[in-house]
C-alpha cells in the first residue's frame, strides 16, 4: 500500500511536535524513520495509526485522502502500528490478546485462530505458547504477538516504534527476517529508531527528523558521518571505559538460587566489588531480569546466601535491601518506575528521605528543578512524567536515584535512548561509578554491555556464565554465547570454554 | 492554563444545567409542575430556622463519608462498603451507650465513649474489607458489598433481638435514649454544635493530609501505581490498609452521630444513605478536598429540601436523589466529553 503524508502539523502546548512533514512511502519498502527523542518520530506515526489527530494536514493511503479516526479505524483501512511498549492485555492469555481486536460474530472462531495464530508464529520463528498469560511474557515476546495479531488482522501498513530496543540480538536477527518478507510480499513497513545501526542493516530508505521538522531523506547505501549529523546536527564519538575495580567486595551470591514458574537459576556464585560494573547479556527471558530481581531483593531465593556489605541481606525485602542502599530501576518505565498522574516535583518529594510530616512544597520544587537542569530532562516540575516522551522518562527515573548507592540494579537503562542521551546517562553512571556505587545491568545493546562494563554473565535459559572480562570479549562471542554456543553439556552454572 | 481553568469551569456549569433539564424532564414525565417542585425544594431548605439547621445536621455525616471516601479514593480504592462502616460505627456506638447509661459515668464522659466506640466500629467493619481485599484478593467493591449486607442484618438481629424494645419487637428501632444522652444542641434548635464541629475538623484534616503531607503524596502514588510506588520505597499494602482504616474511622464517626444526635437510637436505616451519597459528593468534586465541604452542603440541602416534596406536591421525596444523581453522571459525562475533545485537537 503506498502510503502519502501532506503537510502535517501537530503541535502539544508550545510544543511542535511536527511541522509541515511530507512523505510519500511506496508498497514494498522498509521506510526508516530516524531522529533522537522528541524528534517527533511517535507522534507522526501515532497520527498515521489513528492515535492522535493531526491539527492540518492529510493522509493518502494508494492515492486516496483517507480520515482515520482511530487505531480501530486505522486497522480497517491497513495500517497497523506497534507501540514502544507494546498495549495488550497482561490477565489474558496470548490466543485471546490475538483475537481480541478481530471483527467477527459474537463467538470467536478459537480453532481457526489457533492455526492462524501457530502458522505466523511459526513462518517468523517467534516460539510463542498461545495458552500462556501475556504478563509472563517479556517485552520482546509482546512484541511478537503484536506483529502476528496485526498481520492476522490484515494491516498492509506496519509501524515499528522502537521495535528492537527491548529484544535480543537473535530475535532482532528474526524480526529483521520477518520485515524483509513482509516488504516483499507488498506490504509498506515504517521502522522507526535512533539506532543507526539498524536503519542501515534493514531500511531502503531513510528519512531524519529534528526538532519536529523532516530535514532529509536518503536511500542505502548510507553515509553515517551524514546521517549522524542529519540526526544531532553534529558528529559524537563514545567515550571512553574507566579502570578496573578495587578489591573491596561490595556483595557476595553465595551459591544463590532463584526461580519463577518458568526458569530454574541454580546456584550462583559471585563478588562484586566497589564502583564495579557488570553487564547482564542474554536474549530476553533467559533469566537476566529475575536474577537481578533477586539481587534486588524482589524475587525470594530458593538457596544460598545474598550478603550486601558484609551484611546477609537473605530473604529480606526490597525495601531492607532499598535501606541499606539497593535501588532497582525497572525497564517497563510508565509501569513500575513512574507514577502516571503526578508531576516530576511529586516524584522528587517521592523519591527523596522524607523529613518532618508536612511537605515543603518550595524545597521540592527547587530539588525537582536541580534535578531537571543535572539531568538535561525536558519539562518543568509541574509536568506529568506520562507528559513527557520516553527518553526523558528515562532520564527522570534516572534523576530520582538518591545520591548515596551501594549497588544500582538497571533493566535495560538506555533502551528507546538516542546516542546522546546514552553517552549522557553512562556518564552520570559512570560518575557514581568513581563515588563507589557499583552497577548491575541488563541490556540487550551487545556494543553496550562490552562498552561500559568491567565484566559480564551471560544467561541461556537459566544458566549463567561465570563472570566474563568484557575487555576479552567480542561482540562475536557473546553473540554466540547469547545464542547457547558455546556452553559445557553440564547442568548448572557452567563456565564457558 | 487561567482560560483552560475558566473553560473547565464552563463545561461543569453546563453539566448542572443539563443535569436540570433532564430531571425537569422527568417530572413533566410524571406530570408534576417543575417550577413548584424546584421552589419547594428550595423552600424546604431555608424557608425556617428549623429547615436550616435541618440542613446542617445532615451537612455533618456527609462532610464525614465524603472525606472517608476522598482518602480510600486517593489511595485508588472504591470502598463501597463504607455504608456498612455507618452502620457498624452506629452499633458500637449504640452499645457502648447501652452499657455504660446506667453507670456512674458523667453523660459527657459516655458520650466521649460512645464517638470513639463508632470510630473503632467503623475502622474494624472497614479493615475487614481491607483484609479481604489485600490478603484475600477480593475486590473491594464486591467485600464492601457483601459486609455492607452483613452489617445491616447484624443490626436487624439486634434491634428484633437482644436490643428489642420492651414488649415490642420491631424492625423500626431500639428503645430511645433518655434525652441526657443526646448531643448537646444550641438553644431551641435541633443543631448540635459538637456534630458540626467533628464534620468540620475532619474536613480540615483531609484537605491538608492530602495537599500537604507525605503522608497523602505517598497514598496517591500507591493509588496510581502500586508497583512504582512500592519500588519508590512506600510500602503499598500498609498504606492501603491504613486508606482503610482512616475512610472507616470517619465513617465509623457519622454512624455515631446518627445515634447520639439524629435518630437518639439504632434504626436499620441508620446510615440514611450517606456513604453512598459521599462516594456522589467525591466524584461530582473530582476527588478534590477543597470542594468538599459546600458541595456536601448543596446536597445536604437537596436531600432535606426535598422531604417537602410529598406533603407539598405529593411527590416522592426521592426527586432530590434524582437530580443529585443525574447531577455527578452529566459532570462525568462532561468532564470525559471535554478531555476527549482537547485530546483531538
Amino acid at each position: 500500500m503506498n502510503v502519502e503524508l501532506k503537510d502535517i502539523n501537530k503541535t502539544f502546548g508550545a510544543v511542535h511536535a511536527n511541522v509541515g512533514i511530507n512523505m510519500k512511502i511506496p508498497a514494498g519498502t522498509i521506510q526508516g524513520i530516524l531522529g533522537e527523542n522528541g524528534a517527533g518520530k511517535s507522534t507522526l506515526m501515532k497520527i498515521l495509526s489513528g492515535f492522535i489527530r493531526p491539527d492540518q494536514g492529510q493522509i493518502l493511503l494508494d492515492g486516496r485522502p483517507v480520515s482515520i479516526h482511530s487505531p480501530a479505524d486505522a486497522i480497517r483501512q491497513g495500517v497497523g502500528m506497534l507501540h514502544q511498549d507494546p498495549l495488550d492485555f497482561p490477565p489474558l492469555r496470548l490466543i485471546e490478546n490475538f483475537t481480541l481486536g478481530h471483527a467477527g460474530g459474537l463467538l470467536p472462531q478459537q480453532g481457526e485462530a489457533l492455526k492462524d495464530f501457530k502458522k505466523l508464529a511459526e513462518q517468523f520463528g517467534f516460539s510463542l505458547d498461545p495458552e500462556a498469560y501475556v504478563d509472563s511474557l517479556t517485552v520482546g515476546e509482546r512484541q511478537q504477538l503484536e506483529i502476528i495479531r496485526l498481520i492476522w488482522l490484515g494491516a498492509r501498513v506496519l509501524i515499528f516504534d522502537e521495535p528492537t530496543t527491548g529484544i535480543s540480538g537473535p530475535q532482532k536477527v528474526n524480526l529483521f527476517n520477518a520485515l524483509r518478507i513482509l516488504a516483499k510480499q507488498g506490504m509498506t513497513v515504517l521502522f522507526v529508531s535512533h539506532k543507526l545501526e539498524d536503519v542501515e542493516g534493514l531500511c531502503d530508505r531513510v528519512v531524519v527528523l529534528r526538532q519536529g521538522h523532516l530535514v532529509g531523506g536518503t536511500q542505502a547505501p548510507y553515509n553515517t558521518h551524514q546521517l549522524v549529523e542529519m540526526m544531532f546536527g553534529k558528529e559524537i564519538t563514545l567515550g571512553e571505559r574507566s579502570a578496573g575495580c578495587a578489591e573491596e567486595v561490595i556483595l557476595s551470591l553465595h551459591e544463590m538460587a532463584v526461580e519463577d514458574y518458568r526458569l530454574h537459576i541454580g546456584r550462583t556464585n559471585l563478588d562484586v566489588c566497589r564502583g564495579e560494573v557488570i553487564g547482564l547479556a542474554g536474549m530476553e527471558g533467559s533469566g537476566q531480569n529475575l536474577f537481578l530481581r533477586a539481587v534486588a531483593g524482589m524475587v525470594r531465593t530458593v538457596g544460598g546466601q545474598i550478603v550486601l556489605d558484609g551484611q546477609d541481606l537473605t530473604g529480606r525485602s526490597y525495601h531492607v535491601y532499598k535501606e541499606n542502599g539497593v535501588a532497582f530501576l525497572p525497564a517497563s518505565r510508565l509501569e513500575e518506575g513512574l507514577v502516571p498522574g503526578l508531576t516530576i516535583t511529586e516524584h522528587v518529594i517521592l523519591a527523596e528521605e522524607s523529613s518532618g510530616f508536612f511537605i515543603n512544597w518550595e524545597k521540592g520544587r527547587q530539588l525537582a528543578q536541580e534535578r531537571i537542569s543535572e539531568f538535561n530532562v525536558k519539562g518543568t516540575p509541574a509536568n506529568t512524567v506520562e507528559s513527557l516522551s520516553g527518553g526523558n522518562q528515562q532520564r527522570a527515573l534516572l534523576a530520582l536515584l538518591r545520591d548515596q548507592l551501594t549497588l544500582l540494579l538497571l533493566e535495560h537503562p538506555t533502551r528507546g535512548l538516542d546516542i546522546e542521551s546514552t553517552i549522557y546517562i553512562w556518564s552520570k553512571l559512570k560518575e557514581r561509578c568513581h563515588q563507589g556505587t557499583s552497577i548491575l545491568f541488563i541490556s540487550s545493546d551487545l556494543e553496550e554491555i562490552l562498552h561500559y562494563s568491567d565484566r559480564v554473565l551471560v544467561f541461556f535459559s537459566g544458566k549463567v556464565t561465570a563472570p566474563l572480562e568484557a575487555s576479552t570479549l567480542t561482540t562475536e562471542k557473546l553473540g554466540e554465547l547469547i545464542g547457547g554456543m558455546g556452553w559445557p553439556k553440564s547442568n548448572g552454572e557452567g563456565k564457558p570454554s | 492554563m487561567k482560560k483552560n481553568n475558566w473553560l473547565t469551569f464552563g463545561f461543569q456549569v453546563g453539566a448542572i444545567i443539563l443535569a436540570l433539564l433532564f430531571t425537569t424532564a422527568v417530572l413533566l414525565l410524571a406530570g408534576a409542575p417543575p417550577l413548584q417542585a424546584y421552589l419547594s425544594v428550595i423552600k424546604g431548605t431555608v424557608s425556617s430556622m428549623d429547615n436550616v439547621t435541618n440542613v446542617l445536621s445532615a451537612w455533618a455525616p456527609l462532610l464525614l463519608t465524603t472525606c472517608g471516601v476522598l482518602i480510600t479514593f486517593a489511595a485508588g480504592l472504591w470502598n463501597i462498603g463504607i455504608e456498612g462502616q455507618i452502620m457498624a460505627g452506629a452499633i458500637f456506638t449504640t452499645g457502648a451507650l447501652r452499657l455504660l447509661q446506667n453507670s456512674s459515668l458523667s453523660t459527657g464522659w459516655i458520650l466521649v465513649i460512645g464517638f470513639l466506640a463508632g470510630l473503632v466500629g467503623g475502622a474494624i467493619w472497614a479493615a475487614l474489607a481491607g483484609v479481604l481485599k489485600i490478603f484475600g484478593g477480593v475486590n473491594e467493591i464486591f467485600g464492601g458489598l457483601g459486609l455492607n449486607f452483613v452489617a445491616t442484618a447484624f443490626a436487624l438481629y439486634l434491634i428484633i433481638g437482644p436490643w428489642a424494645r420492651p414488649g415490642i419487637a420491631s424492625t423500626s428501632g431500639t428503645l430511645m435514649f433518655p434525652q441526657k444522652l443526646w448531643l448537646p444542641t444550641l438553644p431551641k434548635v435541633a443543631l448540635s454544635p459538637w456534630a458540626l464541629g467533628v464534620g468540620l475538623i475532619v474536613v480540615i484534616l483531609v484537605y491538608f493530609l492530602l495537599r500537604g503531607t507525605h503522608f497523602g503524596l505517598r497514598l496517591k502514588a500507591v493509588g496510581k501505581n502500586a508497583k512504582a510506588a512500592f519500588l519508590m520505597g512506600v510500602p503499598t499494602w500498609q498504606y492501603s490498609m491504613f486508606a482503610f482504616l482512616l475512610c472507616g474511622s470517619f465513617a465509623g464517626l457519622a454512624g455515631a452521630i446518627q445515634v447520639t444526635s439524629v435518630y437518639h437510637r439504632l434504626t436499620p436505616a441508620i446510615s440514611s444513605g450517606y456513604g453512598f451519597l459521599g462516594l456522589l459528593v467525591a466524584m461530582l468534586i473530582n476527588y478534590q478536598a477543597l470542594w468538599a465541604a459546600p458541595v456536601a452542603l448543596f446536597f445536604a440541602a437537596l436531600n432535606i429540601g426535598g422531604i417537602q416534596l410529598p406533603i407539598v406536591l405529593k411527590l416522592d421525596s426521592s426527586l432530590s436523589g434524582v437530580l443529585q444523581e443525574t447531577m455527578v453522571l452529566f459532570v462525568l459525562l462532561v468532564e470525559g466529553a471535554r478531555q476527549q475533545l482537547f485530546r483531538k485537537r
